[in-house]
């Protein structure tokens, strides 16, 4: 979109540094460019969310590789791993201590719907206390599947009306 | 060195007898016993390591109820391994044991772990909290008489209860719980997870006309 085009009436003094675009597109192009992650790491769903942050599968690619674990500085949370009632309430109030905009990704069969731990002791989907997005399959699923996720999530964000949310808020 | 130490707590204390046991060797003592028991192996007979320390519900209506069992190693004779077994005392439903902290530091977690889990309380321990699940939680998980799947209760922390509607429920037990089979030879067959198809959360359960849904 850059453009050599006068007749629009710019300054000349930013001739060519000037590019066109929709706010939404250009808001949701930055969210989407650099989703950082809070990663909520509380099972065996945890070793492949460091293998995605490894040189091998590289969530750098996705501009997500920046795992904060301060949920202020966190866009999405992915939440990897079996969540126990005990659990429940920190992932809760993690959640809510992330700023707006903000996703969640449940990675693995534990955190979308509990897994095989059909049992007292453990929350049956993460969905039950915080809204998710994206749900991954797989027991622990590979790395690409959370990349497959995270790209999901993004084409997912693209389609936001982003400006006019921020113009009403 | 196990048969020989079997031998001499015997003679120490003549209320100890044999328990049959798969493996190791395994001696009953009395309650009152129990801690003396334990000192005199950790001391005089060199087991040294408390490796395990459990306990046994024999179901509801049983007198005694839970019996404690604690699994000594002797670390100097690598394979030296002994069980000992004590009933509990108190009322069925309140049982006790001494604690055996003073002996094994290690013990502490233990017990901790077979109060949250079976309620069983153990008299002098510095520090009698459950340990895996919640403070405030209901029930003793481990019991023969509480559900695999659970039973509806709050969750730990109130407001967020509040906020999210969300209590701690029964588990959808659709397909059956998901237990590990034991003695198949095919490992993939043996793995947790729905064995019987026959019913889920939209289909009843054969000889059963309620659906059991999930509570949201």
């Amino acid at each position: 979109m850059v453009t050599a085009n006068t007749e629009l009436g710019y300054n000349s003094k930013v001739e060519g540094g000037v590019i066109i675009s929709k706010a939404d597109a250009v808001i949701n192009w930055i969210r989407t460019e650099s989703m950082w992650p809070m990663p909520m790491g509380l099972a065996c769903c945890a070793i492949e969310l460091m293998a995605v942050g490894g040189a091998r599968f590289d969530i750098a690619r996705f501009g997500a590789e920046v795992m904060r674990f301060s949920p202020r500085q966190a866009d999405c949370m992915i939440v990897a791993g079996t969540v126990t009632y005990k659990m429940a309430p920190q992932v809760r109030r993690i959640y809510d201590q992330m700023s707006a905009p903000k996703w969640v990704i449940a990675m693995g069969a534990c955190a979308s719907s509990g897994g095989m731990y059909r049992s007292y002791a453990t929350l049956q989907g993460v969905d039950r206390i915080i809204p998710v997005d994206v749900y991954v399959s797989g027991c622990p699923p590979r790395p690409e599947a959370l990349l497959d996720a995270l790209m999901k999530l993004q084409a997912k964000v693209r389609r936001e009306p982003a400006a006019s949310r921020l113009l009403s808020a | 060195m196990s048969a020989a130490a079997v031998t001499a707590l015997k003679a120490q204390f003549p209320q100890a007898t044999d328990r049959a046991s798969a493996d190791h060797l395994a001696v009953n003592v009395p309650l009152g016993d129990l801690v003396l028991a334990l000192k005199y192996l950790r001391d005089a007979r060199g087991f040294d390591l408390l490796m395990d320390m459990t306990a046994i519900d024999w179901a509801e209506g049983a007198s005694p109820r839970f019996t404690v069992v604690y699994h000594l190693l002797a670390t100097s004779e690598p394979g030296t391994a002994l069980r000992i077994a004590a009933n509990c005392a108190g009322p069925d439903a309140a049982p006790t044991a001494p604690s055996v902290v003073g002996l094994w530091a290690g013990a502490n977690w233990h017990e901790r772990e077979c109060f949250d889990m079976f309620g069983i309380t153990f008299i002098g321990h510095p520090d009698l909290r459950r340990i895996l699940m919640w403070d405030g939680y209901p029930y003793h998980p481990l019991r023969k008489e509480f559900p695999l799947a659970g039973i509806e209760t709050d969750l730990p922390v109130a407001d967020i209860e509040e906020v999210t509607g969300t209590r701690v429920i029964a588990a959808p037990m659709a397909g059956g719980p998901f237990v590990a089979s034991t003695g198949e030879v095919n490992l993939t067959d043996a793995e947790p997870r729905a064995k019987d198809e026959s019913w889920s959360d939209r289909q009843p359960q054969p000889g059963q006309t309620e659906l059991r849904q999930m509570k949201d």
